[in-house]
């Protein structure tokens, strides 16, 4: 995920300090791992660096004085150009569930076992998304962001499913190539 | 096996065995399910789940195996106590609501109520507040063939859960639905399952539909799929 435009795109809504954007990105992505404070600062400073976004003044609110930031045109420009850019529908065929089966078969190892402990511990973590998403006064953000966690979940699910179903052909395969 | 809290279940099953003509549905399936817990039974079509759910709801008799509920074995009870014992314990879902359709959404839910002695004015406030509920009080005096799908199932588990069940068997009750209207009909379920201590026993194909219980337990080829059994 581009923090940039993550950044860019909360900027949008007016000047706001580091402090700020991160409990913004925080509460807007709450499945998404916590943006580290350094890695806010530096994202800032080279936003400011590519004429993106520029430095609003500071404020102190009686505690240490914070400097805000604020979104150039550049900046509004190149976040719409990132936001209506088409993503790649990325083939995920790499990942680590399938070269772990893959891996197994080769080894002699039992992918089957693999799959079956694999699919508890995905349908663990969608139970606890459900929980989350469906808790009382779960807020926008919590509910889409706990969707697409579960839909990804879901297609994993169903093609560990396919593939448990197939692993006598697949076992046979990987042994005679 | 058990539920994992050590208590007696509330429904247990040991060994069913059931066959339709030659067809074997289930080949020594067990399951527990311990009061108040909400359990999904998953499995591709064909793996049993449905004469599962047919067997512990004493709708059909296992060929051989035991079903006992709160220490009564349903699998020998006589024809009519188990009819007695589906209609005050029971409550039944299925994937198409099968809902009455010359009755209103309030008549439907009212019924059972009637059925069991209670006068028609209580009975209709009662179904009113189950509306209320399960969020369709609005679509009280539509028809089923004037709601929408995910309506018509809310209305059916109102009708299901009505005369206060100790268990809701559930088959495959958002099958006929789009993801959001699934999605109320699973927070409702789920919800007042819980508010109400309700036991529910659901049978799904859908992994996010599964995602809702407390627990799965995976049918294959009629038998119960899991840790040391073969898939």
């Amino acid at each position: 995920m581009s923090t940039r435009h993550i950044l860019l795109g909360l900027l949008a809504a007016g000047p706001s300090h580091g402090y700020d954007l991160k409990r913004r990105h925080d509460e807007r992505f709450p499945q998404a791992r916590p943006l580290a404070y350094g890695q806010v600062y530096t994202t800032l400073q080279r936003l400011v660096r590519d004429g993106l976004a520029q430095i609003d003044g500071t404020e102190s609110d009686g505690g240490p004085e914070r400097t805000t930031y604020r979104s150039t045109e550049d900046g509004s420009r190149e976040l719409a150009r990132w936001a209506g850019e088409i993503a790649p529908p990325a083939p995920f065929v790499t990942n680590e569930i399938f070269a772990k089966v893959v891996v197994s078969i080769l080894s002699g190892g039992d992918a089957a076992a693999y799959l079956r402990a694999q699919r508890d511990a995905h349908m663990e973590r969608m139970r606890q998304l459900t929980a989350v998403k469906t808790a009382k006064g779960a807020d926008l953000a919590t509910v889409l962001s706990a969707d697409y966690a579960l839909n990804h979940l879901d297609a994993d699910l169903r093609w560990m499913t396919t593939t448990a179903a197939r692993l006598t052909t697949l076992t046979a395969e990987v042994d005679s190539a | 096996m058990n539920n994992g809290d050590g208590k007696v279940p509330l429904l247990a099953a040991r060994g069913l065995t059931k066959a339709h003509g030659r067809t074997e549905a289930l080949r020594g399936a067990s399951v527990e399910l311990g009061a108040g817990e909400m359990l999904a039974v998953t499995g591709a079509s064909g793996s049993g789940k449905s004469t599962l759910l047919h067997c512990l709801a004493g709708i059909v008799r296992p060929d051989a195996g035991s079903v006992t509920y709160a220490g009564e074995r349903l699998d020998r009870l006589p024809e009519r106590r188990l009819s007695e014992l589906r209609r005050s314990d029971f409550g039944v879902v299925f994937q198409f609501g099968q809902l009455i359709p010359e009755l209103t959404a309030l008549d439907n839910v009212a019924l059972p109520l009637m059925l069991a002695g209670t006068s028609r004015g209580d009975a209709r406030a009662r179904a009113g507040e189950w509306l209320e509920r399960f969020g369709v009080r609005g679509q009280g005096d539509l028809r089923p063939g004037e709601m929408s799908g995910g309506q018509a199932q809310r209305t059916a588990l109102a009708r299901a859960l009505v005369t206060g069940p100790r268990i809701v068997f559930a088959d495959e009750p958002t099958g006929a639905l789009d993801s959001l209207s699934s999605e109320q009909v699973m927070t409702s379920l789920t919800h007042t399952a819980r508010e109400t201590g309700t036991t529910v026993l659901l049978i799904t194909h859908d992994a996010q539909v599964a995602a809702y219980a407390d627990r799965e337990i995976r049918l294959t080829d009629g038998v119960v799929a899991g840790a040391g059994v073969t898939a």
